[in-house]
């Protein structure tokens, strides 16, 4: 992108963005020690960490300058472990010219004319890796139309030219008279200033900050001063836990809460929606309770069924031709003519996303509405959720964002389940009196909204010279976005969210054919970080390397050969291969394996490097890892969430599975869902491909590309293609 | 029932029942939330405190057995070790998402009083009951390697 594209590009979503805000950008001045307008946006008093200073919004800003010199970048997006916090800021510093260490971050409140996501609509909430491509013009704008108005106020105070003033490391000067002065000392004549109508923004040679690495703006966390949802202590406040059903769909035919009452500690019970909620002055009197309660339940109606029952079903569906996703030239004619036909199976489990910190919500009730706490993925939605819950106005639904301890997708879900769960407790108890709501690991784990479980079938057809003529590949699932907010998302009965990944492959075939079976069986599922790809990466990636092989072909060459017009395919192919050394000999007791794949944006090619114990117990030992995501804002960032996307991404691929029997969840704790730790994690280096395309997300296409690259190089090793996950700790 | 704990170098006394976990008695009853819960049943590490200078998951602990005992929480962190880890921490950005690191910094330190120069194998065996969902561990690990060693520095 050069410099006119970038001013016309932000001219244009500037001027929208000022018409859709009313006021227009506007420089917040507050001056350090004065009262705070909103008391409502006030964090509680023992919560303000560093960390998490929800600082009060004066103005529709994500810029406030205090006469400290402290530059707070007002954050729209859930910082979840991301890194959202430190590239939205670094994006506004870039442009402000401010230095890295004047800067904190605070979250906005929930507001989504002022804070919504520019991917998404009038909605606010994070998601779909898309936080720094949505906002990397606006924070931008933000940023120099700050930057700009401080240069206004030095010109009038110092009666010099505009074009003369220099700003560099939050340092405003004018080398001619030698007047200078820090951002905190123009701040109050700043604001007096007229908000630009326009503003130019640097050419990406001149960036001083992106591209760096920076120190993380979500700070307090490794002492533990940083406040998630779980450490929230209000005045009155008391913490609920909640007895729910012990499977899906079962109904409350009675309950006796007469021991429950008598546990120290207990002031209520409650029954709710969603089961019933046992209210204490502490978690532990209040789980006693909970333990004390004699419960009767009716699932007559409920969801008793088993894994590997639903499996069974949706082995024999994909037997007949699903609904057509994508279908180009004739499959049958392709598999007639060609002189190879493979097939393959393939089963997906269920997943639980198990983020470090449980589901938890502080919700009270207030006169008008609510206020909460949480780390709120969807602010809109859930505003949208809790106001038709209680039958008033979403904007009077106060939420505190939080930092959040992980979500990979769990707390982005259409129908705000555990926010509501907090929120009718809090109204079944009475107004005023904030409760948290505490889901032990149990109880979480136990909730569903799984990755859904899924069965793949693949049948593709070689020529003589070994190349692919036909692809025809089945998918049975649910659907994630049926019957909720998002299912305008479905397109012609196809849930795209089931099928991405598989739709577009990096391959060029005459002949493809990708069909879906959407089954109904009332487990509740939800995205789990890279969605679709977490299914279609695995399989198609995998059936290549088994194609490969078929065709006599080298893997990483059979790819490259195969590969469609987009050039960034084979960028990042090529610099994993290269620098993971795909053709170097290997050693005894070792293999390789490769993979490739696009998601939200990105391309990311990973080499897997495997050793093999004589007991036939294997371990990753490194993972080269190259992604293309657009201009690279934070490279440490970026990084951090490639390292983190393979550990995620490990997980299923090796030892994590959710299995329902009866109904019942079988894995609902760390001990039996079994997860990546530090014995597992192998060593990953992390190669970013230069790029001036606009950036795209690097939260979630890091996790679908290793389980495809591991089992391609078990499979190299031993022959034998792996077709069902988890892959178990055998060769 | 009135429990004395001696924690972060300070006598608490608290009015709790005696089998109490010591992590809800650090969170609810202290107020010193920087110690995490994630499982409850040994499996996570989130909860990690020390107790007499060993690395224990305060979330299966009855307060009565930590009745008397030296008990350090991240809030109390304060000898050079755990200061050299958390600038290895901050130096090389572990954190993500944060809510496993008071765990990871806990277990960390403790590792280090114990062995001053770990190896990797060393580090896997001590540090696997800590999960990271976010997957921070190639980072934990490099990180106690540059504290290990601006620890032999200093020495
Ligand atoms: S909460 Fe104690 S080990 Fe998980
Ligand atoms: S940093 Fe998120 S769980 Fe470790």
């Amino acid at each position: 992108m050069n410099e006119r594209q970038q001013t016309s590009i932000s001219r244009r979503s500037f001027l929208q963005k000022t018409a859709g805000a009313g006021a227009g950008l506007t420089l917040a001045v507050y001056l350090s020690g004065c009262s705070r307008e909103e008391p409502a946006s006030t964090p509680p008093a023992s919560a303000t960490g560093a960390a998490t200073a929800v600082e009060p919004l004066v103005a529709n800003a994500f810029v406030k300058i205090g006469t400290d010199n402290r530059v707070t970048v007002v954050i729209k997006h859930l910082e979840m472990g991301q890194g959202v916090y430190t590239g939205l800021a670094t994006l506004v510093a870039e442009e402000m010219d401010a230095d890295w260490g004047q800067i904190v971050a605070a979250s906005a409140p929930a507001d989504a004319t002022r804070y919504a996501n520019l991917h998404w609509g009038p909605v606010q909430g994070t998601g779909g890796s898309s936080a720094i491509a949505n906002a990397y013009l606006q924070m931008r704008e933000a940023g120099a139309a700050a930057r700009q108005m401080l240069i206004g106020a030095a010109a009038t105070a110092w009666e010099v030219p505009a074009g003369e003033i220099e700003v560099a490391r939050g340092q405003v000067s004018h080398r001619q008279s030698g007047r200078q002065a820090s951002f905190g000392e123009l701040a109050e004549a700043a604001v007096r200033q007229p908000v630009p109508e326009n503003v130019t923004l640097k050419d990406p040679a001149a960036f001083t900050l992106i591209g760096r690495h920076l120190s993380r703006k979500d700070v307090g966390k490794v002492d533990g001063s940083a406040i998630f949802t779980q450490d929230i202590q209000l005045d009155g406040m008391l913490t609920a836990v909640v007895a729910h059903p012990p499977v899906f769909g079962a109904r409350l035919k009675g309950f006796d809460d007469s021991a429950a009452r008598q546990v120290k500690g207990v002031v209520n019970v409650v029954q709710v929606p969603t089961g019933v909620a046992v209210l204490a002055d502490t978690f532990w009197h209040a789980k006693r309770g909970r333990d004390a309660l004699q419960l009767e339940w009716d699932d007559s109606e409920a969801f008793t069924r088993s894994s590997a029952d639903l499996m069974m079903q949706y082995k024999e569906l994909a037997k007949q031709p699903g609904a057509p996703a994508r279908v180009e030239g004739d499959v049958e004619k392709g598999f007639a003519g060609a002189a190879k036909v493979l097939e393959a199976s393939y089963e997906f489990p269920f997943l639980a996303h198990a983020t470090m910190e449980p589901m938890n919500c502080v919700a009270r009730i207030t006169g008008k509405g609510a206020e909460i706490w949480n780390g709120c993925q969807l602010q809109t939605g859930d505003q949208m959720a809790v106001a038709a819950a209680l039958g008033c106005r979403p904007e009077d639904i106060i939420i505190h964002t939080l930092l959040a301890g992980g979500s990979f997708g769990r707390r982005a879900s259409g129908d705000a389940d555990y926010v509501i769960e907090a929120v009718e407790i809090a109204k079944a108890h009475g107004r005023d009196v904030p409760v948290k709501l505490v889901w032990t690991r149990e109880d979480d784990t136990r909730a569903g909204y799984f990755r859904p479980l899924y069965f793949h079938h693949l049948k593709a057809g070689l020529d003589q010279d070994g190349k692919v003529v036909a692809w025809q590949h089945r998918i049975v699932g649910q659907s994630i976005l049926d019957g909720t907010p998002f299912s305008g998302m479905i397109r012609d009965g196809i849930d795209l969210s089931s099928v991405e990944g598989a739709l577009h492959l990096p391959y060029h075939i005459d002949n493809f054919s990708l069909e879906l079976h959407t089954v109904d069986v009332g487990v509740p599922v939800l995205w789990w970080r890279s969605v679709g790809s977490t299914h279609t990466a695995y399989a198609t990636e995998t059936f290549i390397d088994e194609l490969a092989a078929a065709a006599g072909r080298d893997p990483v060459a059979f790819r490259l050969q195969m590969l469609g017009e987009d050039p960034r395919y084979e960028a990042v192919l090529k610099l994993a291969a290269e620098r993971g050394g795909w053709q170097s000999p290997l050693p005894e007791g070792r293999a390789r394996g490769f993979a490739v794949h696009k998601s939200f944006g990105s391309y990311v090619a990973q080499l897997a490097e495997v050793s093999i114990a004589a007991d036939g117990g294997y371990r990753v030992d490194k993972v080269t890892c190259a992604v293309d995501c657009g201009v690279a804002v934070n490279p440490d960032v970026i990084r951090a969430q490639m390292e983190g996307g393979i550990g995620y991404g490990l997980s299923p691929t090796l030892i994590s599975e959710t299995t329902l029997e009866q109904g019942q969840v079988v894995e609902a704790n760390f001990d039996r869902y079994q997860v990546v730790r530090m014995e597992h994690m192998p060593a990953v280096e992390v190669h970013i491909v230069p790029s001036a395309e606009a950036p795209t997300g690097v939260g979630e296409p890091g996790t679908p590309v290793i389980g495809p690259a591991v089992a391609n190089a078990l499979f190299a090793a031993s022959g034998k293609p792996r077709h069902r996950l988890p892959l178990g700790m055998k060769v | 029932m009135a429990i004395t704990l001696k924690i972060n170098g300070a006598e608490r006394q608290v009015e709790v029942e005696p089998d109490t976990p010591l992590l809800w008695v650090i969170r609810d009853h202290l107020q010193l939330t920087g110690t995490k819960f994630g499982c409850g049943i040994a499996q996570c590490g989130a909860c990690t405190v020390h107790m007499s200078g060993q690395a224990v998951r305060s979330c299966v602990i009855p307060v009565s057995a930590a009745a008397g005992q030296e008990i350090t929480t991240i809030e109390g962190l304060g000898s050079t070790t755990a200061a050299a880890v958390q600038e290895a921490w901050e130096a090389l950005s572990v954190v993500q998402c944060g809510y496993c690191q008071s765990g990871q910094v806990m277990s960390a330190t403790a590792l280090l009083e114990q062995n001053a120069n770990p190896s990797d194998a060393d580090i896997d065996r001590f540090m696997t009951g800590n999960i990271c969902r976010c997957s921070t561990y190639v980072r934990i690990r490099a990180a106690i390697k540059q504290a290990a060693s601006q620890l032999a520095q200093e020495a």
